[in-house]
């Protein structure tokens, strides 16, 4: 169909013309460099856009204003003139003390939220004095074991004002209990607080897989912070369903943006299932993307994904309110593009990554550090990060105007293109059943491991070059950067504040709080009121996990 | 000469599921014609060792990224000692500080691949190092 019509429209017919008469002697005179020219997805790219591409695309319908349906432009009117993105660097490591004083470093450096990352014990619902923690405690984050650690981590960061978000999955409703207790602590009210729990557990399943309980009683631990929230934290974002870590799994672009927004579709499925108002809690939830190498492929999976997400929850769900249709949704760089060979070649990386996330119109964005392939951020490289966000945001000029790039041919017909392929991966998914469905038939993971190995073969024949690393390679040691060394010390300081923590609390107060979560699990009812005495209680993260686990039991991964 | 084809087995040991980097190896290394056993997340040490024994293997690719290889690799390879698999070799892929590579050689690790390595390099290594047995 479209063959047909290309060739009968005006610009068709000058391309057809173009071809031969300037194109042809050209390239015959000087051939191409390559064959094919191909994004850091492997998809094949064009020499030329024009017209003729986006003949499909009608302006009203699919691109349109921004602040209007369907939001391909942006979700704010007036773009970033009104309000820039939020500069929200992730950092977490060691100590709760050392972290807070890393958060306050930021703050005073002009950041604008904060955001937390938890050691691997944290994320998997294991104390610091579990045999399985050692070696890991404060390693790839802050070690959290009980409302103690989290009464220090934010000592002095008023809760009210500072929005905070949370990277935890699998235990993520007791991390958002420690949450609001700190917060009633410092008198801060739970409806005027907000900040965002990542509390994605799917994308775990599909690619970070740092999971504990098998799907589906994850997915109602889920549900119960959507329904807890929705009536007591109004303003706070219970989940980020996120694409980063699908591609940095090893997807490509158009697999990040449709199993993404699969798990999104999936999450708000569920809390309709569960009698909630689809608009009283699809307007908290967030998203959370990868800003990868390929400038226009990345921009182009950005605006493709407002477009689905507000065409979805009008044409699946029937809504028709403004805030369940648009999408928000933070960028953070990609952590698999950085190079242990000559880091610095990082920064300039990560510059033009936070660059594409700017123009798709992030809401929020942590750009990588450039010593991140190495070892967490240093002070002087986190501090870099977050200047290259200020020097895109107020030197550049891009900010100045809503969707700067719209109506480019190329982005316009690339991100039609994505939002097909999208498309195309829902009638699968769909037809298995769902996204819980197809994770248990292995489907996104399979799809994820074949492109990460077409990548890694692409890489080694250097049709995708790396900098430095296949191309432009230096045979002599590359110029060392400091690291951060986290050591052992730190797991003693851990077991030390836990073991305090154990002594001081009530045990029989512990043991009741804990009984009455286990009902609540059995008895299928909402889990956080429970797991928030618990915590009140000073009952450890690995006591509430374990009781859980009682209930729910564990997740074993089929072999793939 | 024997034919015996190259046994290795992939392991994953700590809290990490990052998962990516044991796949592709798994899958280049087969493709490459060795016999590949991939243990699965969160192994400790001890799961390691016995699944080493257990499947013969010439070879134990450890991947890891979370800052957790001097707890977990030298104990992997002194298990392995301890069960007479004294040609058995320890590789290790991931994030490893620069100066912790020595160290880890020290301690019997046979070679440390930093990111950015061919999957070719490996390969090579394998074929080069791996005692050839009846």
């Amino acid at each position: 169909m479209p063959e047909t019509k290309e060739s009968s429209s005006p610009v068709a017919l000058e391309k057809e013309r173009w071809e031969r008469e300037t194109l042809e002697p050209a390239v015959s005179k000087h051939p191409e460099r390559k064959k094919s020219f191909q994004t850091v997805s492997l998809a094949e790219v064009d020499r030329l856009y024009t017209p003729a591409d986006t003949e499909e695309v009608d302006f009203n319908r699919d691109i349109s204003f921004p602040g209007e349906f369907p939001y391909t432009r942006g979700i704010h009117p007036t773009g970033y003139r009104g309000k820039l993105w939020t500069m929200r660097q992730f950092a977490g490591f060691s100590t709760p003390e050392e972290t807070n004083a890393r958060f306050k470093y930021l703050l005073d450096q002009g950041q604008t939220g904060v955001s937390v990352a938890y050691d691997l014990p944290t994320l998997m619902g294991y104390d610091a004095d579990s045999p399985l923690s050692e070696g890991e405690v404060g390693k790839c984050g802050v070690a959290v074991s009980s409302l103690s650690d989290m009464e220090v981590l934010f000592d002095g960061i008023p809760l009210e004002k500072v929005t905070v978000s949370q990277t935890i999955n699998a235990p993520a409703s007791v991390l958002l209990a420690m949450y609001l207790v700190v917060a009633e602590k410092q008198g801060a009210s739970w409806d005027k607080i907000s900040g965002t729990l990542q509390n994605d557990i799917l994308k775990e399943y599909i690619a970070q897989k740092e999971w504990i309980y098998p799907i589906k009683p994850a997915m109602k631990l889920v549900v119960d912070t959507f329904e807890f929230c929705t009536e007591r934290v109004p303003r706070y974002n219970p989940i980020s369903v996120s694409g980063y870590h699908i591609r940095e799994a090893g997807a490509t672009a158009a697999q990040e943006l449709a199993f993404t927004l699969r798990d999104g579709i999936e999450y708000v499925a569920w809390g309709v299932d569960a009698g909630l108002d689809i608009d009283r809690f699809v307007p908290r939830i967030s998203f959370f993307f990868n800003a990868h190498n390929d400038f226009f492929e990345e921009i182009a999976k950005y605006r493709a994904a407002r477009r689905i997400w507000a065409r979805e929850m009008k044409q699946r769900f029937g809504s028709d309110h403004p805030r369940t249709l648009q999408m928000r949704f933070h960028t953070q760089t990609a952590g698999v593009s950085l190079t242990v060979q000559q880091p610095l070649n990082n920064i300039v990386r990560v510059a033009i990554q936070a660059l594409a996330g700017v123009l798709g119109g992030t809401q929020s964005l942590h750009t990588d550090a450039y010593d991140e392939a190495l070892a967490l951020p240093t002070d002087r490289a986190a501090l870099i990060a977050l200047r290259t966000q200020q020097i895109i945001a107020e030197e550049t000029g891009v900010v100045n105007t809503v969707d700067p790039l719209g109506g480019s041919y190329y982005l316009e017909a690339l991100t039609e293109k994505m939002e097909q392929e999208a498309l195309d991966y829902f009638h699968k998914i769909d037809a298995m059943g769902g996204m819980v469905a197809a994770i248990e038939r292995g489907f996104p993971q399979r799809e994820i491991q074949d492109s990460a190995y077409q990548y890694q073969k692409a890489v080694e024949r250097r049709e995708q070059v790396i900098v430095g690393v296949n191309k432009y390679a230096m045979t002599d040691q590359p110029a060392e950067v400091p690291i951060l060394v986290i050591d052992e010390s730190v797991r003693t300081h851990q077991l030390e504040r836990l073991e305090q923590t154990r002594a001081q609390r009530d045990a029989g107060a512990v043991n009741n709080a804990l009984d009455k979560l286990r009902l609540a699990a059995t008895k299928n009812e909402n889990t956080m009121p429970a797991t928030i005495e618990a915590v009140r209680a000073y009952a450890t993260l690995g006591e509430i996990c374990s009781a859980l686990r009682d209930v729910y039991g564990v997740y074993e991964e089929p072999a793939f | 000469m024997s034919t015996r084809k190259i046994r290795v087995l992939v392991a994953k040991p700590g809290l990490d599921g990052h998962d990516r980097g044991a796949k592709v190896i798994a899958r280049a290394l087969r493709d490459a014609g060795m016999e590949v056993i991939y243990t699965g997340l969160r192994q400790t040490p001890e799961m390691i060792a016995a699944a080493a024994l257990q499947e013969d293997v010439d070879a134990v690719g450890v991947s890891i990224l979370s800052g957790a290889h001097n707890t977990l690799c030298p104990r992997i390879v002194q298990l392995l000692r301890d069960k007479g698999m004294d040609n058995c070799l320890v590789l290790v892929g991931g994030i490893v500080p620069q100066e912790d590579v020595p160290k880890l050689k020290q301690q019997g690790v046979a070679e440390i691949f930093l990111p950015g390595t061919s999957t070719e390099d490996i390969i090579k290594f394998l074929h080069d190092n791996v005692k050839p047995r009846d």
